[in-house]
């Protein structure tokens, strides 16, 4: 995957499960629709529960490089 | 108190002692404990217990000496031996007993490699294994064997296509699957496994720790293991089955007991213990299922119903009949354990913060679905329906409470 380029950048790095999750649903409704948030959290939970959220939120979960969770603004 | 009748004794309350009379305010009142995780172990069966009793007079020489203590205890072995087999449906001399669940799962894994080690040095198990059999895998692969992990679905499934093809390609000893999920409870589809295992000629382990006991367990395997305080037996009893014909080589240093398949002494009235616990069990276990599993249908529906953003996970059909796992969304999992706890209700959970590790459960992680805030409840024998509707009843407002003293209420 190309890592795309995000409108905004979420440093969750050293935050144990949920805080990233939760930082996450915190500022993405803020942002437009359409609009690519980048989280930044190395708790192993997050690569489970970021892709996990989007699914139950209904948003568009990118892809994952490293420690780097891309996610897209999609309703 | 009773129980100082000898010096140096060690004092032991009398059962139902009440202890030293406390003031006790209506605040402190901790209601009567209700146990919801029979998946780590299931509270000591009745017959586990006069089975114990009675063998820990008998069952302390050693089986293998030739003097007439030794001789009893040698028919109580043997006798637990034929039980436990009669039970399963194998034959006496290819069921030993281990230490632990654990070894056994070790034994069935590194022994069933070492058996097979001129035809190739690859392992196939599924992605959701026991972390028993995994840590002996990567013990494998630490040696410099392979090791392939078999996807699963969300449910928890095998994909059954892609274990086709790891099991048939060239040079695989052992392939491994776990009868049913010990975290979400998916029964797997054993025996389209056996099919493609045996058309390959490669040998199958099972994990049967979750079924033994509650459910018909699968045929056709070569290598099963099984834990007795799963189904209401004393700890420190597992069972390792090694079917006639089956090449598997014990990893261990040689040793003579237990056929040369578990080194040391058994644990003489444990092993007892357990094997009339298991036939009991097993007696019991078509008429458990159809008690329990409409609870765990009922958790199901009303925790989906009545908790706010939750994911109920694992087969809802396909399914042990006594366990069901649910992750709430924005909840720390340890938090929510010793919320739960306070209110007397014991459970455990596969989130992160509760592991010693601090990684997500490995069985939530290869399904993808939500690992924090997550709880396993588990049913047994001593588990009634009041149990099931004070714990459905008072989990809404736990989550609750939790989340909003996270202030995440809304998100």
């Amino acid at each position: 995957m190309t890592t795309p380029e995000p409108d905004e950048i979420l440093d969750c790095l050293g935050q144990r499960c949920p805080l990233p999750v939760i930082a996450l649903a915190r500022r993405l409704p803020e942002l437009p629709v359409g609009a690519v948030i980048r989280v930044l959290a190395d708790d192993p939970a997050a690569a489970v529960d970021i892709p996990a959220w989007c699914r139950m939120r209904q948003q568009e979960f990118l892809g994952t490089a490293g420690t780097a969770h891309h996610i897209r603004r999609r309703r | 108190m009773t129980g100082w009748t000898r010096l140096g004794s060690v004092p032991t309350p009398e059962r139902g002692d009440p202890g030293p009379a406390e003031t006790i305010t209506s605040a402190d009142v901790i209601p009567s404990p209700v146990y919801l995780d029979a998946a780590t172990a299931a509270p000591l069966h009745p017959v586990a217990r006069q089975a114990l009793l009675a063998a820990l007079d008998d069952g302390w020489t050693d089986p293998d000496r030739l003097y007439a203590p030794a001789r009893r205890a040698r028919q109580l072995l043997d006798a637990a031996r034929e039980a436990a087999a009669d039970t399963l449906g194998v034959r006496p001399d290819e069921l030993s007993f281990t230490a632990s669940g654990t070894t056994a799962a070790h034994s069935a894994v590194l022994g069933g490699l070492a058996g097979r080690r001129r035809t190739g040095a690859a392992l196939v198990h599924s992605a959701i294994e026991h972390s028993a059999v995994l840590h002996a895998a990567e013990r494998h692969v630490a040696g410099g064997g392979t090791a392939t992990s078999v996807p699963v679905d969300r449910l928890g499934r095998l994909d059954l296509d892609a274990w086709s093809a790891a099991v048939t390609r060239p040079r695989v000893a052992l392939a491994a699957l776990i009868a049913a999920s010990h975290e979400v409870g998916t029964v797997q589809p054993v025996d389209a496994a056996v099919s493609t295992c045996f058309a390959a000629g490669v040998p199958l382990y099972v994990d049967a720790a979750q079924v033994v006991g509650r459910m018909p367990v699968p045929a056709g395997w070569s290598v099963l293991s099984a834990s007795a305080r799963k189904w209401g037996g004393p700890p420190g009893v597992g069972l390792l089955v090694v079917r006639k014909g089956t090449r598997w080589e014990s990893p261990w240093p040689a040793d003579e007991h237990e056929s040369g398949r578990a080194p040391g002494t058994v644990n003489l009235p444990a092993v007892v213990a357990a094997a009339a616990s298991l036939r009991a069990a097993a007696a019991d276990a078509a008429t458990e299922a159809a008690r329990l599993s409409p609870l765990v249908d009922r958790i199901r529906a009303r925790v989906a119903a009545e908790v706010p953003d939750v994911e109920v996970v694992g087969d809802p059909e396909h399914r042990l009949p006594h366990l069901v796992t649910f992750s709430c969304l924005y909840v720390d999992g340890e938090a929510l354990l010793h919320a739960l706890d306070r209110r007397g209700f014991a459970v455990s959970s596969g989130s992160s913060c509760t592991s010693s590790t601090l990684r997500p459960s490995h069985v939530l992680e290869a399904m993808g679905v939500l690992s924090h805030g997550n709880v396993r409840v588990s049913l047994h024998r001593d588990t009634t329906e009041a149990d099931v509707d004070r714990f459905l009843a008072e989990l809404p407002g736990i989550v609750a409470d939790l989340r909003a003293q996270a202030g995440v209420v809304g998100l």
